[in-house]
This record gives C-alpha cells, structure tokens and sequence, in this order.
C-alpha cells in the first residue's frame, strides 16, 4: 500500500513526511516526524497522554488518523518553551512539583496551555475540566491543578 | 518555598512532639524542591525506553491462552510463520532456561514459571509463543494465527477453595497448591504466647473476615523493552524496568548468558508502582534479538497491561481477637490466605513481610498466624506499593473499628490503649522503639474534633513501655501442623532434600553451550548455611528464660534463621 505524502506545521515549523495507510498521528509524529513528545499510554483514546493541539483545539493523537493533519497546525509539548525560554507553564509545574514520573506531562500541558489560551483567567473548576482526559498515575491531580491556576492567576514566575 | 506560600503550607510541623530526638536544622525537608530529572519531563525530552529510536525495528507480540488452566497438546506455528512480515516465531524450546522463579536470585523460590509455556498454561493470558514481525500490525495478526490445541483443564480461583483436598493443581512442584516456607510448613507461621488459652479468658471474642481484590498498577506507560545486538557480542536493552539490576540477572539466567554481555540502559520510568519489577519483556525481547539480528520492541498494549500485568495479589483475612472490659486486646489470632496466583513471583515474599508486621502496631502479649501463599490460577500477583502490609493493615484497622465497637470505646482511644511503646516486646520478639503512633492519633483526633479523655489526651510513646511489657511470654504454644517433607530448609531452591539437584526442573537447553564459567553456580553444597532445622526446637521454658536472639542467630526476611 502506497505512502501518503503529508504536509504541515509542527510547532510553528513547516514539516513533511510520509504517513502509511490508518496511520495514527502519534505514530506517524513519533516514528516519522521525529517528535517523540506525545507519549503511548492506551492507543484508545482514555488516557490523554498523546494529547496535541491540531488548529489549537486539543486532540488525541491516537484517534486521529495522519492523513487528517495535512496543511493543518500540530502543536506538541517540545513546541512549548522557544529556545531556552520556558513556557511560564513548565516553569509552574517544576515549581510545584507537578510530575513524579512524567509520561502524563506533556499531554497535561498541552491541554493546559489550550486552555489558558483560550480562557487566561479560568475557575478551578475549568482548570479541572480542562485536564479531565489526562490520567495521572503519580502525583494525583492536586499539584497539577495548583501549577495551572499558579499561573492563571499571575503567580508563577514567568 | 517560591510561590507556594499563597497555597498554603506543604507540611506541618509539630516541633513540640519528640524535640530532643531530632535535629531541625533540616536542609531539604519542609522546603520545595525541584526534582531532579523535571526540565526533561516538562520539555518532553526525558527518555522512556520507547523514545529510542533503531532503523529496522522489529515488534514481538504474544499468543495467550485464552483459558484459566489447559494442557497444551500441540503448539502449530506454521500458519504464523507464514503470515506477512513474520521474521521468527518463538516456542518454550528457543528459550535456553525456559523456567525461573523471579526471586530465584535471592534463592528465594523453586523455579515454577516458564518464559513461554510448553506443556501446560495457568492463568488466562499466559504467553505460549512469541511472534516477531516487521510491523505491531503484523506480528498482531500472526500471534492470532498460532494454533494450539488445548486440553482444557478444570480451574480454581478462590484461595480457599484451592487449598481443599482434590482440588486442581495450578503447579505441579506445589501439589497442595500452598508455597512451602523455610523447608518445613505449607505456610508462615507466628507464634507468640498461648492465643487459645488467652481466648478463653477475655472478656469478649472479636472475629472477622476481611477480602481485598488484585490491583492492577496501571501505569500510564505500559511495560516494555527494546533490545538490539551491539558490538562483540553485546546486546543492549532499553527497558522500563524499576528494577534495572535485577531485570539484568533475570535476563542472565534466562538466556543462560554471562551479565557482562548485556547493556541494560533504564532509569526513566513511566509509573511502576511495584508492576514494572517482573522482567517478563527484557529476556524475550534479547532473545528475538539473538535470533533475527536485528532490534526488538516487545511492549504489552493497554489490554495485556491490564490482562496479564501481574497486579497487587487479592488476600483473605480472618481475624480473631481477645479483648477484656477496658478495651486491652489479650489476643489476637490471625489465618491469612494470600492469592499469588498462578505462579509464586513475589507473593511468598510478600507473606514474610506481611507476617512480620503482625500484629499490627499494638503491644499485644499473645498471638497467632497462619499464612498461607496460595496458587490460584488467576493472573500471577507481584510487587505493588508495600505489598504484604497493606492489605493486612486494613484487615487489622478495619478490626480495631470493631473491637472499639464492641467494648464501647472510642476508635482512637482504642488505639492509644493498644499502641507501642518504647520498649514494649513486638510478637517477633523485637523491642520497639521510635513509637510514634500514639501522638499520630492524638493529632488524628485533634483534627477530626474527637474528644479524648485526660489519659488518653496524656498519653505517650515515650512512656509506660517496656518493664513487664518487654518480656516475652513465659510459655509459647507451638505445633507441628503444616508440616511438609521433601524439601530442605537450607535453601528455597532445592526440592529432594540434601544435596540432590531439583528433581522436577527439566535440565536447561542452552541455544549454544555458553562459557562454564558464565553459568549460575548453585550454593556450594559443601558449605550450606546452617538452617533452622539443624537447630534444636527450643523447650518452651528455654525461650523463656533467654533473649530469642542471641549474637549469633539473625533473621533474614528472606531465608529465615541463618548463623552469621
């Protein structure tokens, strides 16, 4: 079965790479593309930590089909600090001890991020909401959500 | 603390508690601090073994039994081989040493469970052969197509229904079904004072039976390895192990090849919580590195994480306590039955831990365990988070709730009564010392706004221990019942007795005969340890009259009495 040729922009990055037939985005980003953020945890869409932004809407990468994603925008958790500056987010979750193990972080982030971005002032209620398809296995959710609203609310060091 | 001081604080210190015991000037405690590994985990760049990328990668997958107990007739592989993408198909006979038990490297276990079954499966999910295929897709579908004709076999998954007379057996080298410890009983045995007589003279009997179910770790990275050959000779494994050393001598033994030949690369785990210690994928995936030449990925998906990952084992508690008017517990008698499973893996180490806990944190002057490690032929149980105690001490919390319940007292107050002191005799004839529970519930009930009475509120661990309550019991009632024959005490690994090698261990089938030297010597047999049998039974009032250690005995959790 013939490859697919598939173009778009990773974290601000024109890419292009060659995606085989039913491939997901979380294989074709990690075997093909080289970006090794979004992590496998279930394949089946319930644990989050392959969690992108596609167009800067959230999505599992598991669940969506390679294909899908040409001309688009892919954002991940490597595209989140520019050069040695962090996102204001990964410097809260270092502060607050927001991972143990850190296979779930980065899917975290993300749907932090797409969170603040769409909403810079959320309740602790759309904090939870908003990581509710990210399993944590370590540290439970508390430090997590106390990172996020750390910087919502203008704590963190930026 | 950064800017943690707007949520409050992390810890509370209670500084008037046992200030002359410790030192505040404390650098790292009480304050925030990163981890040390956390820029990796923020950035997405820490490496788990499966952000390690080989040209030419190949997948290895299992074909399971889909029963709880069979026979295996006839394993057929050549529709496999024949699928699409297939490489190499594995059976039990291209394993060099197709059987081990995990904590044989402790010389803790008869070796009970093959690498992949060849005669007979236990548990539902055992692995019987191993695809190894150019794509997951693939090797996917030809483990689909392996054919094995089954002979299916009646099962049991109730540990007390496994233990009755004619009951399947799950293994044959433990045809009660019950793991043998020390060479002598079918279970671990406690025995401290006379429980029977103490029954009979408390004011009230307390009994209970406590379950708890298998846990599953779930972690959110699955369990996996990846090897491949490198240079002379060498194979490298990057593997999600919590246990890279032990994970290491496993994989030694199993492929009856020299450690040094192998690079265990780990450290990065993705969750464990006591799942990732079994090293079920590292020997397999070297293995099909051996043969093809090329790198291996053998990683369970979600469904055999959940399936065949060995969980926290399910146990079952009886408890019976003797308690007089004022709440003093006199008594406290255990039977616990402990689900391994379907093969032993940690569980008989787990019951050595969990019996010495007993009886809990209180100062109890008599009491009685029966423990037994029971095959089932349900999933094989490991290691999770303080396994062996967790599970009993919410047996023994739970009862300490019913014994308050029954004299009418307080639960915390109850507690305070029974806790340790410093000095107090433990049931395994240790002092206490550093006693903290009673100040832990005084500040348990502070909290929840429980009143507790002057004498309670007045309470310590650093006072009323010891005196009277450190002696032992002048009188234990001991008993022969469980006893086995057959098996040495000098050491878990030998069934036969002597010096005879292990009868029921088929001999290892090495690929290639490797170096002499680079085989697991067995213990010198001229030199065993002296064991617990080869000391004389103490007269009841001998152990009386003497400390039950003297200098040169010490109790290993693992092997039971040894000289030093």
């Amino acid at each position: 079965m013939a490859k697919t040729p598939v173009s778009f922009t990773l974290n601000g990055s024109p890419r292009a790479a060659f995606a085989d037939p039913g491939q997901n985005l979380l294989e074709f980003l990690r075997r093909d593309v080289g970006d090794l953020s979004p992590k496998f945890g279930c394949g089946q869409g319930t644990c989050g930590a392959c969690t992108v932004t596609v167009d800067g809407e959230t999505h599992l990468a598991c669940l969506v089909l390679a294909q899908t994603v040409e001309g688009r925008d892919v954002g991940t958790a490597s595209g989140l600090a520019r050069g040695a500056q962090l996102d204001p987010l990964q410097e809260a979750f270092m502060d607050h001890f927001a991972a143990q193990c850190g296979y779930c972080t980065a899917g975290m982030l993300i749907s932090a991020r797409a969170l603040l971005d769409r909403n810079p002032r959320p309740t602790r209620d759309e904090v939870v909401e908003a990581i509710s398809g990210n399993l944590c296995r370590c540290t439970g959710y508390e430090p997590i959500i106390a990172a996020i609203l750390s910087v919502a609310e203008g704590r963190a060091r930026a | 603390m950064r800017d943690m001081t707007s949520d409050g604080p992390m810890v509370e210190f209670r500084k008037d508690l046992f200030a002359d015991e410790r030192d505040d000037n404390l650098n790292e405690v009480g304050k925030p601090t990163r981890r040390q590994d956390i820029l990796g985990h923020v950035t997405g760049r820490s490496p788990f073994f499966d952000d390690h990328l080989f040209d030419g990668l190949l997948h290895l997958r299992c074909a399971r039994s889909p029963h709880h107990h069979a026979r295996i007739r006839r394993i057929d592989t050549s529709a496999a081989e024949r699928m699409p993408g297939v490489v190499r198909v594995l059976t039990g006979r291209d394993v060099p040493v197709n059987l081990n038990t995990l904590l044989s490297l402790l010389d803790f276990g008869l070796d009970d469970e093959p690498i992949l079954s060849e005669n007979k499966t236990a548990y539902r999910g055992e692995p019987v052969a191993a695809v190894i295929a150019e794509t997951e897709a693939q090797a996917r579908a030809a483990a689909a197509a392996v054919q094995v004709d089954w002979e299916v076999l009646p099962h049991v998954l109730d540990v007390e229904e496994a233990i009755k007379p004619g009951a399947p057996a799950v293994l044959e080298i433990y045809p009660e079904n019950k793991f043998v410890y020390h060479g002598k009983y079918d279970h671990q045995k406690l025995r401290y004072g006379d429980v029977d007589r103490a029954l009979a003279e408390a004011d009230h009997v307390v009994e209970g039976r406590y379950q708890m179910s298998p846990i599953e770790q779930a972690p959110i990275e699955t369990c996996g390895a990846i090897a491949a050959p490198e240079q002379n000779d060498r194979y490298v494994c990057y593997t999600s192990t919590q246990a890279l050393f032990f994970s290491l001598g496993t994989a030694a033994k199993v492929l009856s090849m020299p450690s040094s030949r192998l690079h265990f690369i780990g450290g990065t785990v993705g969750g464990g919580f006591g799942g990732k210690v079994d090293s079920v994928h590292e020997p397999l995936a070297i293995l099909g590195a051996m043969l093809t030449g090329r790198p291996v990925k053998y990683a369970w998906d979600r469904a055999e994480e959940m399936q065949v990952g060995a969980p926290r084992g399910a146990e079952r508690w009886y408890i019976t306590d003797g308690v007089m008017a004022d709440g003093r517990i006199v008594a406290r008698k255990f039977t616990g039955y402990f689900d391994a499973g379907a093969y032993t893996r940690l569980s008989s180490y787990a019951i050595i831990k969990g019996v010495g806990h007993l009886p809990g944190p209180y100062t109890i002057p008599n009491v009685h365990a029966d423990v037994y490690c029971v095959y089932t032929n349900r999933t094989p149980a490991t290691a999770m988070r303080g396994f062996g105690i967790t599970g009993v001490d919410f047996a023994i919390e739970a009862h300490m709730d019913k014994v308050a319940e029954t004299v009418g007292l307080n639960p915390v107050e109850l507690r305070i009564l029974n806790a340790y002191r410093d000095g107090d005799m433990k049931a395994h004839r240790r002092l206490a010392k550093n006693c903290a529970l009673i100040e832990c519930a005084q500040v348990v009930a502070e909290k929840a706004g429980v009143t507790l009475s002057p004498q309670m509120k007045a309470a310590s661990s650093l006072r009323d221990g010891g005196g009277a309550r450190a002696e032992l019991p002048r009188h234990t009632a001991t008993d022969q019942e469980g006893r086995v024959e057959g098996f040495t005490a000098t050491s878990y690994a030998r069934k036969g007795g002597g010096d005879s090698p292990p009868t029921t261990a088929p001999p290892p089938r090495p690929a290639s005969p490797p170096p002499a030297a680079s085989r697991p010597s067995p213990p010198a047999p001229s030199q065993p340890a002296p064991s617990a049998s080869a000391r004389p039974e103490p007269a009841p009032e001998q152990a009386t009259k003497k400390p039950a250690r003297s200098g040169a005995m010490r109790f290993s959790s693992l092997s039971g009495f040894r000289r030093r």
